[in-house]
């Protein structure tokens, strides 16, 4: 399994190619080197994936895990930080989504970046993107974790501050950066502290080290789960990801849909077994926090405008369904009480697969009406045949309507949620089904109702519009492409039997539909569409605004985030720069700085004072030599 | 009779102040040279005078004298070359204008 490293090289290479030779390069060739090295570095992961699961299990029911290489990277006396490739059922899955959907994104780029100013930076960016995410997931330490979880959030921010002659999108990537980092400060310490105390940084100390290390064991965990949470974007560190909706539509398909914002899903669930034995009660907190943050996203969902930010919410709300199930978890047998595990990793990938989708399609609908508002859509379905199915397709699977992808994992969550507790499960279920209402609400705003492009073409005919409305088209078929392959693995990846490959403990689950699950969880989806229906279908009925105004005062908090955001800057601005910030620049100003000033300006005087002495004058120089010997003289006959 | 070791020492250092003097006061480079000379000589005879009258069986004493003659020929030889130099070049030999030192 060697080669697996070529995974890792390949896009490193093209990145370093492009950033340093792509200005010299036309954007087909810049475009098709990016793409051709990200096709081989898929069909490297399906290999890896094929040769990994068709080796078999072993002796224990297990699927063996492999570090193909793994070399001292930073000899720290007896703690080492390692840099090599571990390859065990998650990581190889995560190949699979991260090769596959950063294949997807470069195709799809090729259409949606044509002509753009920086076509050769943004596929570098992307390669460095995708290098950092693999080298994240085939991670044999948690220090390697740590360094690619920094480089992958530079790729985030500079993908997102792409367009940077935009303020928002500056103001984003800063805000991007800045939070996740604040995340990352905790999820260092937690590090930190975990390998003093386990006297090492992999993911599977020895038992005597984890005894030692017992009661420190869910601060460090906890800690890490600040860091991923930061990442998820899990409540109150989500305000980042809505505005991360400033970059490219691709990019944010693919870092911010995807791959990067299930880091931190992927980081707890690499640290399960550690979660599960030594801190229970700390992955009882993830599942609460998760439910409060599906909820609280799927409702803000509901009511937003942009349709980047609705999906950018819905985002939240999927990875907080992730969370939760890795938090119901109580035990590592995925037959009793292990179960979330799986359906977590399992609602990973199908989420990659059909969010990603989403974004792409939503790529394709603003690359046609040149908006990211719902105002400026409507009726597109007539005009955008390919996007239209596959959005619904997409649509569909995120409701979780059988036979898409989205309706086993979800399910598979939802069983996991009811063996914890009956609230939790209906709780989620709740959640379940405003998830098919936001995106129905979504989806009829955007292809249903009445045409913008027709209304603004009537008037321009009538001679009450100045300005011709611009036609919308179908996309070009490298974004076409995109859409219907991932449309069908949205339609297929339900059906992989995937317990077979992940579960919590490693050994073979099989997966079964829980019926009554199922039924109620279908149930409550078909209401909500059917609701979605009905307000939405025609435009905003009057039956739809008539609720608007009733509920006016939750819509506005709803549309504002429920003003987390302000509360945030409130905090930052007025209580953190003016209580901390600045009494701390006060001492640096004043104290620090002004006692080396003081020495400096000291030193100064003192080297002017005695400056005069440097006369050049040969005769002075002998006077004091001389005096000096004189008093050199006395001190000693006075003293022997 | 024999004449006290203090004449000779006090002859020697009123020579050597003789040429101190001389040396923190004048400023033409040549009676500074001469200055040295007289300090040197000082010294040369306080050599002399302690090898007489502390160790009249050793001859070091004399040997150093010598010595000290013959570094003085030599000292003065380049002296000069670099008085003779300094001319050249400044067109001067009073001492404030060699500033050089300075930087």
């Amino acid at each position: 399994m060697e080669f697996t490293i070529l995974i890792l090289a390949l896009p490193l290479l093209s990145f370093l190619v492009l950033a340093l030779a792509g200005k010299y390069m036309p954007h087909k060739v810049a475009g098709a080197a990016g793409t051709a090295s990200l096709a081989v570095v898929a069909l490297l992961s399906y290999t890896a994936a094929a040769l990994y699961f068709g080796a078999g299990r072993g002796a224990d029911g297990t699927f063996a895990t492999l570090m193909p290489c793994n070399i001292s990277w930073l000899p720290l006396g007896t703690l080492n930080i390692d840099m090599g490739i571990l390859l065990d059922p998650i990581s190889v899955m995560m190949l699979i989504v991260i090769s596959t959907v950063s294949l997807m994104v470069h195709i799809y780029s090729l259409g949606y970046m044509k002509g753009e100013k920086g076509f050769q930076r943004y596929y570098a960016f992307l390669s460095l993107f995708t290098f950092s995410m693999l080298g994240l997931v085939v991670a044999t330490n948690i220090f390697q974790m740590y360094i690619f979880w920094e480089l992958v959030g530079v790729s985030s921010y500079l993908l997102i501050g792409f367009y940077y002659t935009k303020p928002a999108a500056i103001a984003a990537s800063k805000k991007a950066f800045i939070v996740t980092r604040f995340a990352d400060l905790f999820f260092l310490i937690g590090i930190l502290i975990y390998g003093y105390y386990t006297q090492t940084f992999t993911f599977t100390p020895t038992e005597t080290a984890l005894a030692g290390a017992a009661t420190l064991l869910p601060l460090a965990l906890g800690l890490m789960f600040v860091g991923g949470a930061g990442k998820s974007a899990m409540f109150p560190l989500h305000i980042w990801l809505p505005d991360a909706m400033e970059g490219p539509t691709p990019v944010s398909a693919l870092i911010h849909a995807a791959t990067m914002v299930v880091a931190g899903v992927y980081l707890v669930a690499r640290m399960f077994p550690l979660f599960i034995t030594y801190a229970p009660e700390v992955l009882h907190i993830v599942a609460y926090v998760g439910a409060f943050t599906a909820l609280y996203a799927a409702v803000v969902a509901c009511v937003q405008t942009d349709i980047k930010r609705v999906l950018a919410f819905s985002t939240i709300s999927q990875i907080a369904f992730m969370m939760v199930a890795l938090g119901v978890c109580t035990s590592a047998n995925p037959n009793e009480g292990g179960l979330g595990y799986m359906a977590s990793m399992f609602h990973l990938f199908t989420h990659a697969m059909f969010k990603g989708l989403l974004f792409l399609g939503a790529g394709a609908i603003i690359h046609a009406v040149h908006s990211n508002e719902k105002i400026h859509m409507g009726g597109l379905r007539r005009y955008m045949p390919i996007t239209h199915i596959t959005f619904l397709i997409a649509c569909l699977a995120i409701a979780g309507i059988p036979p898409f992808s989205g309706f086993f994992s979800k399910d598979e969550i939802l069983v996991a949620c009811y063996h914890f507790s009956r609230p939790m499960g209906l709780f989620m279920s709740f959640v379940a089904a405003l998830t098919a209402f936001y995106m129905f609400r979504l989806y009829y705003l955007i292809f249903w109702g009445k045409s913008y492009y027709e209304e603004q073409l009537a008037l321009y005919n009538a001679g009450k519009c100045s300005k011709a409305p611009h036609k919308p088209h179908e996309a070009p078929a490298t974004m076409t492409a995109p859409l219907i392959i991932l449309a069908v693995i949205s339609c297929v990846a339900g059906f992989i039997p995937f317990g077979h490959f992940v579960s919590s403990n490693g050994t073979e689950y099989s997966i079964h539909i829980n019926k009554a699950v199922a039924t109620t969880s279908v149930v409550f989806a078909l209401i909500a569409i059917f609701i979605a229906t009905i307000m939405y279908k025609g435009g905003y009925s009057r039956l739809t605004r008539g609720i608007n105004r009733n509920l006016r005062g939750l819509m506005g908090a709803a549309y504002n985030r429920f003003y987390i955001d302000d509360i945030w800057i409130f905090v930052t601005k007025k209580i953190i720069f003016n209580c901390i910030s600045k009494p701390i620049a006060w001492f640096d100003k004043k104290i620090i700085d002004g006692s080396l000033d003081k020495l400096a300006s000291g030193t100064q005087r003192l080297a002017s004072l005695i400056r005069p002495l440097q006369s050049g004058n040969v005769q002075s120089y002998s006077v004091w030599f001389l005096s000096g010997a004189i008093i050199l003289i006395l001190i000693l006959i006075y003293f022997a | 009779m024999i004449i006290p070791a203090q004449y000779f020492l006090i002859l020697s250092a009123v020579l050597f102040f003789i040429g101190v003097f001389g040396f923190f006061t004048r400023r033409n480079l040549v009676s500074l040279l001469i200055s040295t000379e007289l300090m040197l000589n000082a010294v040369d005879i306080n050599f002399a005078v302690f090898n007489a009258y502390c160790h009249p069986q050793l001859l070091e004493g004399y040997v150093f004298a010598l010595f000290g003659i013959g570094i003085a020929a030599a000292e003065t030889a380049v002296a000069i070359a670099i008085i003779i130099n300094v001319y050249r070049n400044i067109h001067s030999i009073h001492i404030k204008k060699l500033r050089e030192l300075k930087h």
